[in-house]
């Protein structure tokens, strides 16, 4: 379980990004950030995996303080982050950058145990270097693979659906319910219905602040209802 | 001929820039101490004492042979020693091999150890070479390590060299001149890797030129500069007739490093298509912090991605 507590972000400029946050995402579930761009989602995950530090408040994995952890310590403890725009190295190969990830040498099923789940055949991609000779999409494919190749207990995706033809999408909504079944927390930031649908939870998110969680019966009608009405999230609860 | 013992420092270095083992399988001639610690010829690869009686020696291999090595590294194991060599190839028509050079320096003293070797390529239509060669500089004395390498390439009509070369450390200053002239359809691969630390100075020139219609180059260096060291990176490509030709300089840099790449492309042909890429800069913030989310501490991500880098 994850919990965040009272927990502010903000820029040099002033410019705030998280206002006093206070969340659960539940263990062994399945919760899907969602809310309007620029609304901190992206935020709320690198505070998470410590690629950013909170101007206050506290941050906890299962009941342990994990705020003052950096990125490598907390990856240690069990985070797993996919990047929304995924890095590029030269000379590092897809099967380096999943060894370099799963921490040991991996034999060729496992790579392809790993590529095959996210639509990558194995054979055309072990030995490709992650640069940029992959496509925006392949590339997304890999930084996926190299979370689940971690294989730790919680795991973040930011928009993991980005770039990503209809067909090989099918493929990772079963990656994700996969997981679920596993037991991991995950946690995915998404536009996605797909996506929302097989949640456990749903978290609006909207100028920094949270606007809505609950189960995804209970959040995702009222998404929808907005969604159709062309309704923004914003201000929703405080109206409500 | 008169033959050197091998000393343990030349076995060592032998090791490191040749994969010696106690024995090299197939032609091979060590060079030690300007002096020669061994050599061997088969029955498709001869090596012969240089015939225009410079220091040195030549490699005929065979018109068709396939898939065979031959091993000419050189080493200098103490200070004021200055090697220069002349090693010529010819390379028989569709013959493939695969010639493994490399050399290593050593001083434990204050005077240089240096060795030129200036390598001439002769490979005639449809051959295939793989050079491959490493570069490392050893030793506890304060002596300079140098190493000047000097190829001349010619690619007959439909030939093809692959050049695999690596400096691996320690070598204080190196000054590698390249130049390749291509007939129709032959092609030229350069993978070069550099690492630089300290005051060290390394210079890199290529001159290539594409003679022939559909003739190809691909020159691509990596380099990683440290601490003080500089690196200069001059490529020219010149394009005669229709052909293409690629160079690419990527340069990591660290500490108080100087990199210079200057690429000239020449298109003397209206249907030569040249291109030059160049990036130098520092390792990428978002590489650390990817690879730190994997787990890795900061200096095993900037261990790891240099090790990529230059693999």
């Amino acid at each position: 379980m994850l919990e965040l507590r009272n927990v502010n972000w903000t820029l040099p400029t002033g410019e705030v990004i998280i206002e006093d946050l206070s969340l659960v995402i539940p263990g062994g579930k399945l919760s899907v950030v969602t809310g309007p761009n620029g609304g901190g989602k992206t935020t709320l995950a690198k505070l998470i995996a410590g690629l950013v530090t909170p101007t206050s408040g506290r941050i906890y994995l299962d009941g342990e303080d994990i705020t003052d952890l950096d990125i490598t310590e907390r990856a240690r403890l069990g985070i797993s982050f996919g990047f929304q725009t995924p890095v590029r190295f030269k000379g590092m190969t897809v099967q380096d950058l999943l060894e370099t990830a799963s921490g040991r040498a991996l034999s060729f099923d496992e790579v392809c145990d790993l590529t095959g789940k996210v639509g990558l055949c194995t054979l055309d991609y072990i030995d490709r270097d992650v640069d940029t000779s992959l496509s925006g999409g392949e590339i997304k494919r890999v930084e996926i693979a190299s979370v689940l190749a971690r294989g730790t207990q919680v795991s973040l995706f930011d928009e993991p659906e980005a770039g990503i033809d209809m067909w090989s999408f099918n493929g990772l909504v079963e990656v994700f319910k996969n997981l679920k079944e596993q037991g991991k927390t995950m946690m995915i930031i998404s536009h996605q219905q797909r996506l929302l649908e097989i949640a456990d939870e749903i978290i609006v998110l909207s100028a920094g602040h949270l606007r809505d969680q609950g189960p995804t019966a209970e959040v995702m009608p009222g998404l929808l209802a907005g969604e159709i009405a062309g309704h923004c999230p914003v201000g929703r609860k405080e109206s409500a | 001929m008169n033959t050197v013992p091998l000393n343990p420092i030349s076995a060592k270095l032998l090791k490191t820039v040749a994969g010696f083992e106690g024995e090299f399988k197939g032609a091979f001639n060590i060079r030690q101490d300007t002096g020669c610690a061994g050599r061997r010829s088969s029955e498709n690869i001869k090596i012969i004492p240089h015939r225009e009686g410079k220091p040195g020696i030549e490699i005929h291999v065979a018109a068709g042979t396939q898939d065979e090595t031959v091993f000419i590294p050189a080493t200098v194991t103490r200070g004021d020693v200055a090697d220069l060599t002349y090693n010529d190839f010819y390379i028989g028509e569709g013959a493939k091999v695969k010639i493994v050079a490399g050399c290593g320096v050593h001083t434990d003293d204050d005077l240089e150890a240096k060795h030129n070797g200036v390598h001439r390529f002769f490979i005639a239509k449809g051959a295939d070479v793989l050079y491959e060669e490493k570069h490392i500089g050893e030793g506890s004395g304060s002596g300079r390590r140098r190493i000047d390498p000097v190829s001349d390439i010619y690619l007959e009509e439909d030939a093809r060299m692959t050049m695999d070369t690596v400096q691996l450390s320690g070598v204080d200053w190196t000054d590698r001149i390249t130049t390749a002239a291509l007939k129709a359809r032959a092609k030229l691969i350069v993978r070069e890797r550099l690492m630089t630390t300290g005051e060290e100075i390394a210079k890199t020139r290529f001159d290539v030129v594409l003679e022939g219609d559909d003739a190809g180059c691909d020159l691509v260096s990596r380099s990683v500069a440290r601490g003080r060291s500089r690196q200069e990176f001059y490529s020219r490509i010149v394009g005669k007739a229709r052909c293409h030709g690629h160079s690419a300089c990527d340069a990591i840099l660290g500490e108080e490093a100087i990199v210079t790449a200057a690429p000239q492309l020449d298109a003397l042909n209206p249907d030569a298509m040249l291109i030059h890429e160049a990036a130098i800069g520092k390792i990428a913030g978002e590489q650390i912090l990817k690879l730190r989310t994997l787990g890795l501490t900061e200096e095993e991500a900037e261990a790891k991605i240099v090790e990529g880098f230059l693999k």
